[in-house]
């Protein structure tokens, strides 16, 4: 019985009070929206330069051929420092902290060729684990350059996803032929599409990659353009780059300590920087979204406030005709609580419905795919219905502990 | 069935006390229809708002069909206010965003009436008070005549045998307040206990008995 009383007072309250209901549910709606939405693009923003950032590879180093700056054990500065494919295995073989170790060709404005599809690309010539390193994944079906595709030094290309389009338009590739420098060569595989935002030699997907062993032999290349290396553990990359110089300074005769020597670019310095600036991005993100917060939150009990004097009158006239406290504050609890789940689930609806149509527009390229978060939905809620109930409960409270009459006088 | 010794009040507002009541002794039996009247100012609504349970007193003591008033717990208070006495204020105090139906409904949802009750007892009591056609208005769109009749109905939703009316014409034309008279001469007639409050000696001389008050003192009629 006390139970159905709730609901009637509940819902003819609801409906006379139309106005004061609709603000309050309104201010929750917004709220929770605005806060869902805010860290969702911020998260996917995240999500998308962080992938981005890694499509180059992920916490690799990339060291070219340096010219010394020191001069060393009666040899002049100035030397030019190259080195060649053996020295990869040297440095595999010497430092043990090194993960991953590939030599690298790369030889500018080769025609390549499909049919009448004729383009003038980079082929690169690499050894297996510069799949791995470089995050270039092949396509279902294909395969990257193997190791006995090197041993061999096969005739096979593994394609970049925008040449083989180029070449191939709607065709199928595998197993194909395409001409390199009127050679043939077979088509093992296709690079899945993948985000790039930075390169050294060409974007990926332009690419024509070949086994290193064939490129030296086709060209006549006895010095590498690049290594590609990645120590087992991203924190030895320091250890490793030292190392390398070690190494190589004792082959080729320079000081370890002579940075120019060798060319280093290592990609986790700008990992750091993402993780600063990224993590600058969610104080920010933060912040926004805790004025948000508050705002809604203001506006809510603002909302409460407003109708207080209001409110405090109806508790009044209420318990004039027989409400006893109890249902008057449990009446107000359940209508918070009330107000406050359908706000919040409307909120969550909507920004989760934003959230599914928006891959719609194909705005991901630029600000990646928004995740919805439903404990950060939830939360949103939970404050702002927090903040209402406290603005309204404690009036509502103290009316209702008065005297009728007190009440009615307020 | 009212029983008042020795009754005071005293408001106390910042530094100032203002005594309100000071000695009241009265009593009321069942089915008396009574008149307060005094200068304003002289204590009739505290009285009345203590009678009704909507106040209580500084002293003295209250004794309402046999209870003390003073030792009942405040869901005791509140099922008084709901079926035992109905009260009229001069400001009608109707919840002003609910239908006049809306209005007489309350005490009968507090009461926990099933819907059905509840919608047949309201029916009932505007039609009593003549209103059936108004029922979906809101008090905005209706006079202070229809007004009070809709705060009428309100009062006797419960069927109390107490009825309070605190100058429930103070607010109205000659009229309507003597329409609103006539209610009250009827429920009377039907058995109510009625104490109203008036400047009116129209409306006083329809009553069994006029309790004249005078600075929070009783000057003639408090016996019974
Ligand atoms: N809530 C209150 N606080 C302080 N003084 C009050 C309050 N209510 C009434 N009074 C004072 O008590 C006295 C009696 O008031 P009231 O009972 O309203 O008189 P009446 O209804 O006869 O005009 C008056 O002096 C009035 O100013
Ligand atoms: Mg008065």
């Amino acid at each position: 019985m006390a139970l159905l009383m709730f609901i009637n007072q509940f819902l003819r309250d609801i409906k006379s009070q139309k106005l004061r209901t609709f603000l309050t549910l309104f201010g929750i709606i917004w709220g929770t929206t605005a806060v869902t939405l805010l860290l969702a693009f911020g998260e996917g923003l995240h999500a998308q330069i962080s992938k981005a950032s890694h499509g180059l590879g992920d916490k690799i180093v990339i060291m070219w051929p340096g010219r010394t700056s020191k001069p060393f054990q009666g040899l002049s500065k100035g030397r030019v420092i190259r080195f060649k494919e053996e020295d990869a295995f040297l440095l595999q073989k010497e430092i043990i902290q090194m993960g991953q170790i590939s030599p690298e060709y790369n030889e500018w404005s080769v025609q390549v060729k499909y049919k009448k599809n004729v383009f003038s690309q980079n082929v690169t010539g690499v050894y297996p684990v510069f799949a791995d390193m470089r995050n270039m994944i092949p396509e279902e079906g294909g395969r990257f350059i193997n190791a006995l595709d090197i041993k061999n030094k096969k005739r096979v290309v593994f394609l970049g996803d925008k040449l083989k389009n180029d070449l191939f338009k709607e065709e199928a590739a595998l197993g194909k032929y395409v001409f390199i420098n009127s050679t043939p060569f077979l088509v093992v595989g296709v690079m899945n599409e993948k985000k790039q935002d930075s390169n050294y030699s060409g974007r990926d997907a332009y690419k024509a990659v070949i086994p290193a062993t064939t490129l030296s032999a086709m060209f006549g290349r006895r010095y590498l353009d690049n290594m590609v290396f990645k120590p087992r553990d991203p924190k030895q990359n320091e250890y490793v780059k030292e190392k390398v110089f070690e190494v190589l300074g004792k082959k080729y005769r320079f000081d370890p300590e002579d940075k120019e020597a060798l060319m280093m670019w290592d990609t986790t310095e700008m990992d750091k920087f993402f993780n600063y600036f990224f993590y600058g991005m969610r104080v920010f993100l933060g912040i926004l979204g805790a004025f948000t917060l508050i705002v809604g939150g203001i506006g809510v009990s603002n909302i409460m406030n407003v109708v207080i004097e209001e409110r405090t009158r109806e508790i009044g006239i209420k318990m004039a005709v027989g409400a006893k406290r109890i249902f008057i504050l449990s009446q107000f609890v359940f209508e918070t609580l009330l107000i406050t789940f359908i706000g919040g689930a409307v909120g969550f609806l909507i920004s989760w419905g934003i959230l599914s149509i928006f891959p719609m527009f194909k705005l991901e390229q630029y600000v990646g795919t928004p995740t919805f978060s439903a404990s950060v939905a939830i939360l949103a809620t939970l404050i702002l219905g927090l903040i209402g109930f406290f603005a309204g409960f404690f009036p509502a409270r103290r009316a209702a502990s008065l005297n009728p009459i007190q009440a009615l006088r307020l | 069935m009212i029983e008042i010794i020795g009754m005071t009040k005293v408001y106390t507002t910042g530094k100032v006390n203002v005594e309100a009541l000071r000695g009241i002794d009265l009593k009321i039996e069942k089915n008396d229809f009574i008149s307060i009247m005094g200068p304003s100012g002289s204590g009739k609504s505290t009285l009345m708002n203590i009678i009704g349970c909507l106040d209580t007193p500084t002293q003295g003591e209250y004794h309402l069909e046999g209870m003390k008033v003073a030792e009942l717990d405040p869901n005791r208070l509140a099922d008084i206010r709901n079926q035992k006495i109905g009260f009229v204020f001069q400001n009608f105090n109707l919840l002003p965003y609910a239908t006049a139906f809306e209005n007489v409904e309350i005490p009968l949802i507090f009461k926990g009436d099933s819907f059905k009750k509840r919608k047949a007892r309201t029916e009932e009591l505007l039609e009593i008070v003549g209103l059936k056609d108004r029922m979906d208005h809101k008090p905005t769109e209706l006079s202070g005549g229809e007004m009070q009749r809709v705060s009428i109905a309100r009062a006797l939703a419960c069927n109390p045998s107490i009825i309070l009316a605190d100058e429930p014409t103070g607010n109205l034309d000659s009229v309507s307040g003597a329409e609103i008279i006539e209610i009250f001469v009827d429920l009377w007639n039907k058995g109510h206990t009625i104490a109203i409050i008036t400047h009116d000696t129209k409306i006083s001389s329809r009553t069994q008995r006029i309790i004249k008050l005078l600075d929070g003192m009783i000057v003639d009629g408090g016996g019974a």
